[in-house]
Protein backbone atom coordinates (compact mmCIF):
# COMPACT_ATOMS: atom_id res chain seq x y z
CA UNK A 1 0.00 0.00 0.00
CA UNK A 2 1.14 3.63 -0.91
CA UNK A 3 1.55 6.34 1.31
CA UNK A 4 -1.35 6.53 3.46
CA UNK A 5 -4.00 8.96 2.51
CA UNK A 6 -2.25 9.41 -1.24
CA UNK A 7 -4.81 7.76 -3.30
CA UNK A 8 -7.76 9.45 -1.48
CA UNK A 9 -6.60 12.95 -2.10
CA UNK A 10 -5.88 12.08 -5.87
CA UNK A 11 -9.30 10.97 -5.90
CA UNK A 12 -10.35 13.85 -4.38
CA UNK A 13 -9.04 15.94 -6.88
CA UNK A 14 -10.62 14.08 -8.86
CA UNK A 15 -14.04 14.85 -7.46
CA UNK A 16 -13.19 18.37 -7.61
CA UNK A 17 -12.55 18.62 -11.19
CA UNK A 18 -15.99 16.82 -12.01
CA UNK A 19 -17.59 19.07 -9.47
CA UNK A 20 -16.86 22.17 -11.07
CA UNK A 21 -16.37 21.19 -14.45
CA UNK A 22 -20.58 20.32 -14.38
CA UNK A 23 -20.93 24.05 -14.27
CA UNK A 24 -18.89 24.66 -17.61
CA UNK A 25 -18.74 20.98 -19.45
CA UNK A 26 -21.79 20.04 -20.88
CA UNK A 27 -19.82 16.35 -21.08
CA UNK A 28 -19.94 16.47 -17.28
CA UNK A 29 -23.71 17.30 -17.21
CA UNK A 30 -25.74 15.44 -18.88
CA UNK A 31 -29.28 15.83 -17.18
CA UNK A 32 -32.18 18.16 -18.21
CA UNK A 33 -34.67 19.52 -15.71
CA UNK A 34 -37.63 17.32 -17.11
CA UNK A 35 -40.92 19.18 -17.40
CA UNK A 36 -39.56 22.39 -18.11
CA UNK A 37 -37.29 21.25 -20.53
CA UNK A 38 -37.50 17.83 -22.73
CA UNK A 39 -35.15 16.19 -24.89
CA UNK A 40 -36.32 15.72 -28.66
CA UNK A 41 -36.98 12.64 -30.11
CA UNK A 42 -34.29 9.81 -31.26
CA UNK A 43 -34.68 9.29 -34.92
CA UNK A 44 -35.67 5.85 -33.93
CA UNK A 45 -37.79 6.68 -31.05
CA UNK A 46 -40.54 4.07 -29.92
CA UNK A 47 -43.09 3.85 -27.63
CA UNK A 48 -46.50 2.88 -28.37
CA UNK A 49 -48.40 2.00 -31.60
CA UNK A 50 -50.53 3.87 -33.40
CA UNK A 51 -52.44 2.61 -36.56
CA UNK A 52 -52.06 4.32 -39.52
CA UNK A 53 -54.90 6.22 -41.87
CA UNK A 54 -54.47 7.72 -45.27
CA UNK A 55 -57.11 10.86 -46.45
CA UNK A 56 -58.53 12.47 -44.08
CA UNK A 57 -61.48 9.87 -42.56
CA UNK A 58 -59.71 8.38 -39.55
CA UNK A 59 -61.94 5.22 -39.10
CA UNK A 60 -62.54 4.36 -43.35
CA UNK A 61 -58.94 5.67 -43.80
CA UNK A 62 -57.39 3.06 -41.74
CA UNK A 63 -54.73 0.78 -43.82
CA UNK A 64 -55.58 -2.36 -41.46
CA UNK A 65 -57.20 -5.38 -43.37
CA UNK A 66 -57.48 -6.90 -39.72
CA UNK A 67 -55.21 -10.04 -40.45
CA UNK A 68 -54.29 -10.47 -37.16
CA UNK A 69 -50.50 -11.09 -37.48
CA UNK A 70 -50.01 -8.20 -35.14
CA UNK A 71 -52.38 -9.92 -32.81
CA UNK A 72 -50.76 -13.48 -33.31
CA UNK A 73 -46.97 -12.31 -33.00
CA UNK A 74 -47.27 -9.58 -30.08
CA UNK A 75 -45.20 -11.02 -27.07
CA UNK A 76 -47.46 -9.95 -24.42
CA UNK A 77 -50.64 -10.63 -26.26
CA UNK A 78 -51.97 -7.24 -25.27
CA UNK A 79 -53.61 -6.50 -28.85
CA UNK A 80 -56.86 -7.56 -29.53
CA UNK A 81 -58.76 -7.41 -33.09
CA UNK A 82 -62.58 -8.24 -34.22
CA UNK A 83 -62.08 -8.60 -37.77
CA UNK A 84 -65.24 -6.79 -40.03
CA UNK A 85 -68.05 -9.22 -41.55
CA UNK A 86 -67.86 -7.05 -44.92
CA UNK A 87 -65.10 -5.72 -46.45
CA UNK A 88 -63.84 -2.55 -48.26
CA UNK A 89 -60.62 -1.70 -50.72
CA UNK A 90 -57.16 -1.39 -49.04
CA UNK A 91 -54.63 0.33 -50.88
CA UNK A 92 -53.87 -1.52 -53.46
CA UNK A 93 -57.59 -1.58 -54.61
CA UNK A 94 -58.01 -5.17 -53.52
CA UNK A 95 -61.18 -6.04 -51.41
CA UNK A 96 -60.53 -6.38 -47.79
CA UNK A 97 -61.47 -7.14 -44.31
CA UNK A 98 -60.96 -4.26 -41.32
CA UNK A 99 -60.88 -4.20 -37.83
CA UNK A 100 -64.20 -4.15 -36.62
CA UNK A 101 -62.82 -3.51 -33.14
CA UNK A 102 -58.63 -2.72 -32.52
CA UNK A 103 -57.67 -2.49 -29.09
CA UNK A 104 -54.50 -2.21 -27.66
CA UNK A 105 -53.73 -2.84 -23.38
CA UNK A 106 -51.03 -0.09 -23.57
CA UNK A 107 -50.65 -1.18 -19.69
CA UNK A 108 -49.47 -4.19 -20.58
CA UNK A 109 -47.73 -3.32 -24.49
CA UNK A 110 -43.86 -3.78 -23.78
CA UNK A 111 -43.34 -1.50 -26.78
CA UNK A 112 -41.26 -3.58 -28.40
CA UNK A 113 -42.39 -3.00 -32.06
CA UNK A 114 -42.62 -6.36 -32.98
CA UNK A 115 -46.33 -5.77 -34.43
CA UNK A 116 -44.83 -2.67 -36.61
CA UNK A 117 -42.41 -5.03 -38.31
CA UNK A 118 -44.74 -7.74 -39.07
CA UNK A 119 -47.30 -5.71 -40.12
CA UNK A 120 -47.47 -6.57 -44.03
CA UNK A 121 -49.48 -3.89 -44.69
CA UNK A 122 -47.95 -0.58 -43.00
CA UNK A 123 -50.90 -0.05 -40.61
CA UNK A 124 -49.52 0.09 -37.29
CA UNK A 125 -46.31 1.95 -36.49
CA UNK A 126 -44.70 3.22 -33.07
CA UNK A 127 -45.86 6.47 -31.59
CA UNK A 128 -43.17 8.94 -29.96
CA UNK A 129 -45.93 10.11 -27.51
CA UNK A 130 -44.67 9.27 -24.01
CA UNK A 131 -46.71 11.42 -21.64
CA UNK A 132 -49.83 9.04 -21.38
CA UNK A 133 -50.24 8.58 -17.43
CA UNK A 134 -53.76 9.02 -16.39
CA UNK A 135 -55.90 8.48 -13.16
CA UNK A 136 -57.72 5.77 -14.96
CA UNK A 137 -55.31 2.69 -14.65
CA UNK A 138 -57.85 0.31 -16.48
CA UNK A 139 -59.99 2.09 -19.10
CA UNK A 140 -57.66 5.30 -19.82
CA UNK A 141 -54.86 2.45 -20.97
CA UNK A 142 -57.21 0.27 -22.82
CA UNK A 143 -56.96 2.07 -26.10
CA UNK A 144 -59.72 1.54 -29.08
CA UNK A 145 -59.23 2.09 -32.56
CA UNK A 146 -60.28 5.59 -32.13
CA UNK A 147 -57.79 6.73 -29.95
CA UNK A 148 -55.15 4.95 -31.97
CA UNK A 149 -55.66 6.37 -35.24
CA UNK A 150 -53.18 9.06 -36.22
CA UNK A 151 -52.91 9.89 -40.23
CA UNK A 152 -49.85 9.38 -42.02
CA UNK A 153 -48.71 12.45 -42.33
CA UNK A 154 -48.38 12.70 -38.57
CA UNK A 155 -46.09 9.30 -39.37
CA UNK A 156 -44.40 11.15 -42.07
CA UNK A 157 -43.59 14.16 -39.62
CA UNK A 158 -42.06 11.77 -36.57
CA UNK A 159 -40.31 9.04 -38.33
CA UNK A 160 -39.21 11.22 -41.92
CA UNK A 161 -37.21 8.35 -42.76
CA UNK A 162 -38.81 5.26 -42.12
CA UNK A 163 -41.75 6.39 -43.45
CA UNK A 164 -40.21 7.30 -46.93
CA UNK A 165 -39.27 3.60 -46.85
CA UNK A 166 -42.50 2.75 -45.83
CA UNK A 167 -44.44 5.03 -48.59
CA UNK A 168 -41.91 3.50 -51.26
CA UNK A 169 -43.06 0.26 -50.25
CA UNK A 170 -46.58 1.07 -50.47
CA UNK A 171 -46.01 2.74 -53.94
CA UNK A 172 -44.26 -0.41 -55.40
CA UNK A 173 -47.04 -2.81 -54.22
CA UNK A 174 -49.95 -0.91 -55.21
CA UNK A 175 -48.33 -0.58 -58.38
CA UNK A 176 -47.81 -4.42 -58.47
CA UNK A 177 -51.33 -5.00 -57.73
CA UNK A 178 -52.56 -2.72 -60.48
CA UNK A 179 -49.79 -4.46 -62.84
CA UNK A 180 -51.16 -7.77 -62.17
CA UNK A 181 -54.63 -6.49 -62.82
CA UNK A 182 -54.52 -4.98 -65.50
CA UNK A 183 -52.56 -8.39 -67.27
CA UNK A 184 -55.17 -10.80 -66.00
CA UNK A 185 -58.79 -10.30 -68.01
CA UNK A 186 -59.82 -7.17 -65.75
CA UNK A 187 -62.17 -8.51 -62.79
CA UNK A 188 -65.66 -7.03 -62.49
CA UNK A 189 -66.65 -4.79 -60.27
CA UNK A 190 -62.78 -3.84 -59.34
CA UNK A 191 -61.68 -0.45 -60.05
CA UNK A 192 -58.11 -0.39 -58.05
CA UNK A 193 -57.46 3.39 -57.00
CA UNK A 194 -54.62 4.31 -55.52
CA UNK A 195 -56.20 5.99 -52.45
CA UNK A 196 -53.05 7.03 -50.73
CA UNK A 197 -52.28 9.57 -53.33
CA UNK A 198 -51.45 12.57 -51.05
CA UNK B 1 -25.61 -25.96 -8.05
CA UNK B 2 -28.20 -28.99 -7.61
CA UNK B 3 -27.38 -28.96 -3.76
CA UNK B 4 -29.26 -25.64 -3.85
CA UNK B 5 -31.60 -26.32 -6.23
CA UNK B 6 -33.29 -28.98 -4.29
CA UNK B 7 -33.57 -27.20 -1.42
CA UNK B 8 -34.38 -23.80 -2.08
CA UNK B 9 -35.82 -22.65 0.71
CA UNK B 10 -34.93 -24.71 4.06
CA UNK B 11 -32.97 -22.98 6.59
CA UNK B 12 -29.66 -24.81 7.77
CA UNK B 13 -29.40 -27.57 10.05
CA UNK B 14 -28.71 -26.61 13.39
CA UNK B 15 -24.87 -25.98 13.60
CA UNK B 16 -22.96 -28.46 15.41
CA UNK B 17 -19.65 -28.63 16.82
CA UNK B 18 -17.81 -26.22 19.15
CA UNK B 19 -19.84 -22.91 19.61
CA UNK B 20 -23.01 -24.17 18.96
CA UNK B 21 -26.08 -22.07 19.97
CA UNK B 22 -24.21 -19.25 19.78
CA UNK B 23 -24.68 -18.88 15.64
CA UNK B 24 -26.48 -16.61 14.61
CA UNK B 25 -28.75 -16.98 11.25
CA UNK B 26 -29.61 -14.17 9.11
CA UNK B 27 -31.40 -13.52 5.73
CA UNK B 28 -30.33 -11.30 3.89
CA UNK B 29 -32.84 -9.78 1.59
CA UNK B 30 -34.99 -10.45 -0.35
CA UNK B 31 -35.70 -6.58 -0.39
CA UNK B 32 -32.11 -5.60 0.41
CA UNK B 33 -30.21 -3.29 -1.56
CA UNK B 34 -27.14 -4.41 -1.41
CA UNK B 35 -28.31 -7.85 -2.84
CA UNK B 36 -29.02 -6.09 -6.27
CA UNK B 37 -32.65 -7.12 -6.69
CA UNK B 38 -34.49 -9.97 -5.15
CA UNK B 39 -32.10 -12.28 -4.20
CA UNK B 40 -31.77 -13.72 -0.59
CA UNK B 41 -28.52 -15.20 1.30
CA UNK B 42 -29.16 -17.27 4.20
CA UNK B 43 -26.15 -16.73 6.18
CA UNK B 44 -25.04 -18.20 9.72
CA UNK B 45 -22.93 -16.29 11.90
CA UNK B 46 -20.13 -16.28 14.28
CA UNK B 47 -20.01 -13.20 15.48
CA UNK B 48 -19.06 -11.63 12.19
CA UNK B 49 -17.80 -14.19 10.62
CA UNK B 50 -19.61 -15.97 7.81
CA UNK B 51 -19.60 -19.94 8.90
CA UNK B 52 -22.32 -20.91 6.08
CA UNK B 53 -24.17 -18.99 3.42
CA UNK B 54 -26.56 -19.97 0.90
CA UNK B 55 -27.90 -18.22 -1.81
CA UNK B 56 -31.73 -18.67 -2.55
CA UNK B 57 -32.92 -17.16 -5.95
CA UNK B 58 -36.30 -17.58 -7.63
CA UNK B 59 -37.82 -15.01 -6.35
CA UNK B 60 -37.86 -13.25 -9.68
CA UNK B 61 -38.85 -15.88 -11.67
CA UNK B 62 -40.79 -15.49 -15.22
CA UNK B 63 -41.16 -18.43 -16.71
CA UNK B 64 -39.00 -16.84 -19.78
CA UNK B 65 -37.79 -19.99 -21.07
CA UNK B 66 -41.61 -21.95 -21.12
CA UNK B 67 -43.30 -18.88 -22.62
CA UNK B 68 -40.77 -18.61 -25.46
CA UNK B 69 -41.76 -22.40 -26.23
CA UNK B 70 -45.45 -21.31 -26.96
CA UNK B 71 -44.78 -18.82 -29.27
CA UNK B 72 -43.15 -17.78 -32.29
CA UNK B 73 -38.74 -17.37 -32.67
CA UNK B 74 -39.21 -13.45 -33.11
CA UNK B 75 -41.58 -12.84 -30.47
CA UNK B 76 -38.77 -13.98 -27.91
CA UNK B 77 -36.67 -11.61 -29.03
CA UNK B 78 -38.05 -8.27 -27.05
CA UNK B 79 -37.80 -10.94 -24.31
CA UNK B 80 -34.21 -11.88 -24.24
CA UNK B 81 -33.93 -7.68 -23.36
CA UNK B 82 -35.13 -8.73 -20.23
CA UNK B 83 -32.52 -11.45 -19.02
CA UNK B 84 -29.86 -9.19 -18.41
CA UNK B 85 -31.67 -6.14 -18.51
CA UNK B 86 -28.11 -4.18 -18.23
CA UNK B 87 -27.02 -5.93 -22.01
CA UNK B 88 -30.11 -6.51 -23.78
CA UNK B 89 -28.17 -6.08 -27.22
CA UNK B 90 -25.95 -9.05 -26.14
CA UNK B 91 -28.74 -10.99 -25.22
CA UNK B 92 -30.19 -10.49 -28.70
CA UNK B 93 -27.12 -11.35 -30.46
CA UNK B 94 -26.66 -14.68 -28.28
CA UNK B 95 -30.13 -15.76 -29.02
CA UNK B 96 -29.80 -14.71 -32.78
CA UNK B 97 -26.74 -16.24 -33.10
CA UNK B 98 -28.15 -19.36 -31.99
CA UNK B 99 -31.22 -19.12 -34.25
CA UNK B 100 -29.10 -18.05 -37.33
CA UNK B 101 -27.02 -21.35 -36.32
CA UNK B 102 -30.43 -23.71 -36.31
CA UNK B 103 -32.14 -22.19 -39.60
CA UNK B 104 -28.12 -21.52 -41.35
CA UNK B 105 -28.51 -18.06 -41.82
CA UNK B 106 -25.31 -15.63 -43.33
CA UNK B 107 -25.20 -12.24 -41.50
CA UNK B 108 -23.83 -9.76 -43.52
CA UNK B 109 -20.69 -8.48 -43.06
CA UNK B 110 -22.16 -4.60 -41.87
CA UNK B 111 -24.42 -6.48 -39.53
CA UNK B 112 -21.62 -8.25 -37.97
CA UNK B 113 -19.67 -4.91 -37.17
CA UNK B 114 -22.52 -3.02 -35.60
CA UNK B 115 -23.00 -6.39 -33.64
CA UNK B 116 -19.53 -6.39 -32.54
CA UNK B 117 -19.90 -2.47 -32.19
CA UNK B 118 -22.91 -2.48 -29.94
CA UNK B 119 -21.75 -5.66 -27.85
CA UNK B 120 -18.42 -3.48 -26.87
CA UNK B 121 -20.38 -0.58 -25.76
CA UNK B 122 -22.80 -2.91 -23.97
CA UNK B 123 -19.84 -4.62 -22.20
CA UNK B 124 -18.13 -0.99 -21.53
CA UNK B 125 -21.55 0.20 -19.87
CA UNK B 126 -22.29 -2.90 -17.65
CA UNK B 127 -18.65 -2.83 -16.29
CA UNK B 128 -18.92 1.09 -15.34
CA UNK B 129 -21.85 0.28 -13.87
CA UNK B 130 -20.90 -2.74 -11.97
CA UNK B 131 -17.92 -0.79 -10.42
CA UNK B 132 -20.21 1.79 -9.69
CA UNK B 133 -22.71 -0.27 -7.59
CA UNK B 134 -19.27 -2.29 -6.39
CA UNK B 135 -18.29 1.16 -4.64
CA UNK B 136 -21.56 2.00 -3.78
CA UNK B 137 -22.04 -1.45 -1.99
CA UNK B 138 -18.52 -0.48 -0.07
CA UNK B 139 -19.86 3.08 0.88
CA UNK B 140 -18.56 5.19 -1.69
CA UNK B 141 -22.51 6.63 -1.88
CA UNK B 142 -23.37 8.22 -4.81
CA UNK B 143 -20.13 9.54 -6.30
CA UNK B 144 -18.29 6.66 -8.48
CA UNK B 145 -22.08 5.48 -9.15
CA UNK B 146 -23.09 8.65 -10.66
CA UNK B 147 -19.89 8.97 -12.47
CA UNK B 148 -20.45 5.28 -14.17
CA UNK B 149 -24.15 6.72 -14.66
CA UNK B 150 -22.90 9.75 -16.47
CA UNK B 151 -20.87 8.00 -18.90
CA UNK B 152 -23.47 5.30 -19.50
CA UNK B 153 -26.22 7.78 -20.22
CA UNK B 154 -23.90 8.36 -23.15
CA UNK B 155 -23.85 5.36 -24.70
CA UNK B 156 -27.58 4.85 -23.87
CA UNK B 157 -28.40 7.62 -26.06
CA UNK B 158 -26.10 5.80 -28.81
CA UNK B 159 -28.68 2.73 -28.32
CA UNK B 160 -31.91 5.16 -27.86
CA UNK B 161 -31.18 6.71 -31.69
CA UNK B 162 -29.84 3.07 -33.08
CA UNK B 163 -32.34 1.12 -31.50
CA UNK B 164 -35.38 3.08 -30.14
CA UNK B 165 -35.06 2.16 -26.56
CA UNK B 166 -32.16 2.35 -24.22
CA UNK B 167 -32.55 -0.15 -22.69
CA UNK B 168 -35.06 -2.92 -24.25
CA UNK B 169 -33.21 -2.77 -27.36
CA UNK B 170 -34.77 -5.70 -29.00
CA UNK B 171 -32.32 -5.00 -32.19
CA UNK B 172 -31.01 -8.30 -34.17
CA UNK B 173 -32.98 -10.05 -35.91
CA UNK B 174 -31.87 -13.80 -37.21
CA UNK B 175 -29.65 -13.20 -39.92
CA UNK B 176 -28.76 -9.26 -39.09
CA UNK B 177 -29.89 -6.61 -37.73
CA UNK B 178 -33.16 -4.68 -37.61
CA UNK B 179 -32.03 -1.25 -38.92
CA UNK B 180 -29.21 0.18 -40.29
CA UNK B 181 -27.03 3.38 -38.33
CA UNK B 182 -28.77 6.43 -38.60
CA UNK B 183 -27.27 9.48 -39.90
CA UNK B 184 -24.83 10.49 -37.80
CA UNK B 185 -24.39 7.83 -35.54
CA UNK B 186 -20.98 6.86 -36.67
CA UNK B 187 -19.36 10.60 -35.70
CA UNK B 188 -21.23 10.66 -32.73
CA UNK B 189 -20.23 7.31 -31.52
CA UNK B 190 -16.66 8.04 -32.26
CA UNK B 191 -16.76 10.96 -30.42
CA UNK B 192 -18.45 8.78 -26.83
CA UNK B 193 -15.65 6.60 -27.59
CA UNK B 194 -12.67 9.29 -27.05
CA UNK B 195 -14.58 10.52 -24.58
CA UNK B 196 -14.91 7.33 -22.36
CA UNK B 197 -11.46 6.56 -22.76
CA UNK B 198 -10.43 10.01 -21.00
CA UNK B 199 -13.24 9.14 -18.79
CA UNK B 200 -11.56 5.93 -18.02
CA UNK B 201 -8.21 7.60 -16.80
CA UNK B 202 -10.10 10.07 -14.35
CA UNK B 203 -12.29 6.88 -13.19
CA UNK B 204 -9.07 4.97 -12.03
CA UNK B 205 -7.48 8.05 -10.93
CA UNK B 206 -10.28 8.12 -8.35
CA UNK B 207 -10.10 4.38 -7.79
CA UNK B 208 -7.62 2.53 -8.62
CA UNK B 209 -5.26 3.64 -6.06
CA UNK B 210 -7.47 4.62 -3.58
CA UNK B 211 -6.58 2.78 0.01
CA UNK B 212 -9.87 2.15 1.48
CA UNK B 213 -10.73 0.63 -1.99
CA UNK B 214 -7.68 -1.50 -1.42
CA UNK B 215 -8.27 -2.09 1.73
CA UNK B 216 -11.50 -3.37 1.23
CA UNK B 217 -11.25 -5.77 -1.84
CA UNK B 218 -7.39 -7.37 -1.88
CA UNK B 219 -7.05 -10.27 -0.48
CA UNK B 220 -10.97 -10.69 0.01
CA UNK B 221 -13.23 -13.56 -1.60
CA UNK B 222 -10.63 -15.06 -3.40
CA UNK B 223 -11.53 -17.49 -5.45
CA UNK B 224 -9.01 -20.30 -7.06
CA UNK B 225 -8.79 -21.08 -10.43
CA UNK B 226 -9.48 -24.63 -10.10
CA UNK B 227 -12.60 -24.10 -8.06
CA UNK B 228 -13.75 -21.22 -10.53
CA UNK B 229 -13.30 -23.87 -13.57
CA UNK B 230 -15.14 -26.81 -11.34
CA UNK B 231 -17.91 -24.78 -10.99
CA UNK B 232 -18.25 -23.51 -14.70
CA UNK B 233 -17.88 -19.85 -14.10
CA UNK B 234 -16.93 -17.56 -16.90
CA UNK B 235 -16.25 -14.45 -17.99
CA UNK B 236 -14.37 -11.72 -16.01
CA UNK B 237 -14.93 -13.77 -12.54
CA UNK B 238 -13.38 -16.32 -14.46
CA UNK B 239 -10.28 -14.49 -16.07
CA UNK B 240 -9.63 -12.80 -12.58
CA UNK B 241 -8.65 -15.97 -10.95
CA UNK B 242 -6.43 -16.04 -13.82
CA UNK B 243 -7.94 -18.79 -16.57
CA UNK B 244 -7.47 -17.66 -19.68
CA UNK B 245 -10.82 -18.32 -21.30
CA UNK B 246 -12.76 -15.52 -23.83
CA UNK B 247 -15.70 -17.42 -26.10
CA UNK B 248 -14.66 -14.23 -27.87
CA UNK B 249 -10.80 -16.01 -28.25
CA UNK B 250 -12.55 -19.60 -28.07
CA UNK B 251 -15.12 -19.73 -30.99
CA UNK B 252 -14.43 -16.42 -32.42
CA UNK B 253 -17.72 -15.70 -33.62
CA UNK B 254 -18.74 -12.68 -35.59
CA UNK B 255 -15.72 -10.52 -37.08
CA UNK B 256 -13.96 -10.84 -33.69
CA UNK B 257 -10.95 -12.53 -35.65
CA UNK B 258 -10.62 -9.65 -37.20
CA UNK B 259 -9.55 -7.34 -34.11
CA UNK B 260 -6.36 -7.19 -32.01
CA UNK B 261 -7.41 -7.19 -28.66
CA UNK B 262 -5.88 -9.20 -25.13
CA UNK B 263 -7.45 -10.84 -22.37
CA UNK B 264 -6.41 -9.22 -18.91
CA UNK B 265 -5.75 -12.13 -16.23
CA UNK B 266 -6.07 -11.80 -13.01
CA UNK B 267 -3.27 -13.03 -10.09
CA UNK B 268 -4.69 -13.46 -7.02
CA UNK B 269 -8.82 -13.78 -7.90
CA UNK B 270 -9.80 -11.43 -5.32
CA UNK B 271 -12.34 -8.89 -5.47
CA UNK B 272 -9.40 -6.16 -6.69
CA UNK B 273 -8.49 -8.13 -9.25
CA UNK B 274 -12.21 -8.68 -10.08
CA UNK B 275 -12.33 -5.12 -10.31
CA UNK B 276 -9.11 -4.08 -12.10
CA UNK B 277 -9.96 -6.77 -15.02
CA UNK B 278 -13.26 -5.07 -15.72
CA UNK B 279 -11.38 -1.48 -16.20
CA UNK B 280 -8.32 -3.24 -18.46
CA UNK B 281 -11.15 -5.19 -20.65
CA UNK B 282 -13.16 -1.68 -21.09
CA UNK B 283 -9.91 -0.68 -22.51
CA UNK B 284 -9.90 -3.19 -24.63
CA UNK B 285 -13.29 -2.84 -25.32
CA UNK B 286 -12.66 0.65 -26.64
CA UNK B 287 -9.37 -0.72 -28.85
CA UNK B 288 -12.16 -2.73 -30.50
CA UNK B 289 -14.23 -0.06 -30.82
CA UNK B 290 -11.86 2.21 -32.58
CA UNK B 291 -11.10 -0.45 -35.12
CA UNK B 292 -14.74 -1.55 -35.59
CA UNK B 293 -15.68 1.87 -36.12
CA UNK B 294 -12.67 2.67 -38.29
CA UNK B 295 -13.80 -0.36 -40.73
CA UNK B 296 -17.38 -0.66 -40.54
CA UNK B 297 -17.86 -1.92 -44.15
CA UNK B 298 -20.43 -0.91 -46.38
CA UNK B 299 -23.69 -3.42 -47.50
CA UNK B 300 -27.25 -4.47 -46.29
CA UNK B 301 -27.67 -5.50 -42.93
CA UNK B 302 -30.22 -8.45 -43.02
CA UNK B 303 -29.74 -11.56 -45.01
CA UNK B 304 -32.03 -11.36 -47.73
CA UNK B 305 -33.33 -15.26 -47.34
CA UNK B 306 -34.57 -13.91 -43.46
CA UNK B 307 -38.34 -13.87 -43.21
CA UNK B 308 -39.77 -12.16 -40.45
CA UNK B 309 -43.41 -14.00 -40.50
CA UNK B 310 -43.95 -17.51 -41.55
CA UNK B 311 -40.14 -18.20 -39.70
CA UNK B 312 -39.64 -22.08 -39.10
CA UNK B 313 -36.78 -23.68 -38.87
CA UNK B 314 -36.12 -26.79 -39.90
CA UNK B 315 -35.70 -29.62 -37.03
CA UNK B 316 -32.90 -29.87 -35.33
CA UNK B 317 -31.07 -28.67 -32.58
CA UNK B 318 -28.26 -25.88 -31.74
CA UNK B 319 -26.11 -24.07 -29.02
CA UNK B 320 -25.27 -20.54 -29.37
CA UNK B 321 -22.86 -18.70 -27.19
CA UNK B 322 -21.16 -15.79 -27.05
CA UNK B 323 -18.99 -13.59 -24.33
CA UNK B 324 -21.36 -11.30 -22.77
CA UNK B 325 -20.14 -9.06 -20.22
CA UNK B 326 -20.81 -11.26 -17.27
CA UNK B 327 -19.63 -14.75 -19.32
CA UNK B 328 -20.49 -17.02 -21.13
CA UNK B 329 -24.54 -16.94 -22.57
CA UNK B 330 -25.77 -19.43 -24.20
CA UNK B 331 -28.93 -20.46 -25.92
CA UNK B 332 -29.89 -23.96 -26.34
CA UNK B 333 -32.65 -24.66 -28.96
CA UNK B 334 -34.60 -27.45 -29.92
CA UNK B 335 -36.94 -27.24 -33.25
CA UNK B 336 -38.97 -29.47 -34.48
CA UNK B 337 -40.14 -27.77 -37.89
CA UNK B 338 -42.89 -25.73 -36.02
CA UNK B 339 -43.56 -21.76 -35.74
CA UNK B 340 -41.99 -22.12 -32.54
CA UNK B 341 -38.98 -23.75 -30.36
CA UNK B 342 -39.74 -27.06 -29.38
CA UNK B 343 -37.49 -26.40 -26.66
CA UNK B 344 -36.21 -23.20 -25.44
CA UNK B 345 -33.28 -22.93 -22.22
CA UNK B 346 -30.89 -20.32 -21.78
CA UNK B 347 -27.59 -20.69 -19.78
CA UNK B 348 -27.35 -17.77 -17.87
CA UNK B 349 -23.68 -16.83 -16.58
CA UNK B 350 -24.72 -15.10 -13.34
CA UNK B 351 -26.65 -18.16 -11.89
CA UNK B 352 -23.30 -19.96 -12.83
CA UNK B 353 -21.01 -17.63 -11.03
CA UNK B 354 -23.35 -17.03 -8.28
CA UNK B 355 -23.03 -20.82 -7.13
CA UNK B 356 -18.95 -20.30 -6.10
CA UNK B 357 -20.40 -17.04 -3.42
CA UNK B 358 -20.38 -19.61 -0.56
CA UNK B 359 -16.91 -20.07 -1.25
CA UNK B 360 -15.58 -16.91 -1.68
CA UNK B 361 -17.54 -15.52 1.63
CA UNK B 362 -16.10 -18.65 4.19
CA UNK B 363 -14.99 -17.38 6.99
CA UNK B 364 -15.05 -13.58 6.15
CA UNK B 365 -16.50 -10.75 8.07
CA UNK B 366 -20.33 -9.88 7.03
CA UNK B 367 -19.49 -6.62 5.38
CA UNK B 368 -17.12 -8.31 3.12
CA UNK B 369 -20.06 -10.67 1.67
CA UNK B 370 -22.20 -7.67 0.40
CA UNK B 371 -18.58 -6.38 -0.97
CA UNK B 372 -17.76 -10.25 -2.61
CA UNK B 373 -21.43 -10.23 -3.96
CA UNK B 374 -21.03 -7.01 -5.92
CA UNK B 375 -17.67 -7.91 -7.57
CA UNK B 376 -19.96 -11.34 -8.93
CA UNK B 377 -21.55 -8.65 -11.10
CA UNK B 378 -25.11 -10.74 -10.84
CA UNK B 379 -28.35 -9.54 -12.59
CA UNK B 380 -31.42 -11.09 -11.19
CA UNK B 381 -33.35 -10.92 -14.66
CA UNK B 382 -31.07 -13.33 -15.68
CA UNK B 383 -30.60 -15.72 -12.61
CA UNK B 384 -34.04 -16.20 -12.20
CA UNK B 385 -35.37 -15.84 -16.00
S1 LIG C 1 -45.22 -2.88 -29.32
FE1 LIG C 1 -44.93 -5.05 -28.82
S2 LIG C 1 -46.08 -5.35 -26.95
FE2 LIG C 1 -46.79 -3.42 -27.83
S3 LIG C 1 -48.55 -3.97 -29.06
FE3 LIG C 1 -46.79 -4.01 -30.42
S4 LIG C 1 -46.10 -6.14 -30.39
FE4 LIG C 1 -47.46 -5.87 -28.63
S1 LIG D 1 -52.21 -3.82 -37.94
FE1 LIG D 1 -51.27 -4.87 -39.67
S2 LIG D 1 -50.77 -6.90 -38.89
FE2 LIG D 1 -52.21 -6.00 -37.46
S3 LIG D 1 -54.19 -6.74 -38.15
FE3 LIG D 1 -53.87 -4.75 -39.08
S4 LIG D 1 -52.97 -5.19 -41.07
FE4 LIG D 1 -52.76 -7.06 -39.84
Amino acid sequence: MSLLGGGILKGMFETARNFFGSYVSAQRLTTVPYPEERIPAKANARQFPFLVYDGDDSQAGLRCVACQICEKECPPKCISIIKSRDKRQDYKGQSQFYPATFDIDISVCMSCQICAEVCPFEAIKMDVEYELSTPDRFGGLWLHKAQLARSSRYYRQIHPQAAADSDGFMAAESSKARARVGASAAPVGLAPQPRHAE
Amino acid sequence: MSAILETPVRAFESVSGAGAGEMLELAIGPHHPSTHGVFRMDVVLDGERVRRLKPVFGYLHRNHEKIAEGQSYLSSMPYTDRLDYFCSLTNNWAYALTVEKLAGLQVPERAEYIRVITAELTRVQNHLCLIGFLLQDMGASGTPLMYAFREREKILDLFESLTGARMMCNYMRFGGCRVDLPTGWMEEAQQVVQGLARFLDEFEALLTGNEILMARTQHIGVLSSAAAVNAGVTGPMLRASGVNYDVRKVDRYGVYDRFDFRIPLGDHGDTYDRYLIRVLEMRESLKILRVALRDLPEGPVMDPKARLRGFRPKAGEAYGRIEAPKGELGFHLISDGSPNPFRYRVRPPSLMNLTVLEEMCMGRMLADVVVILGSVDIVLGEVDR
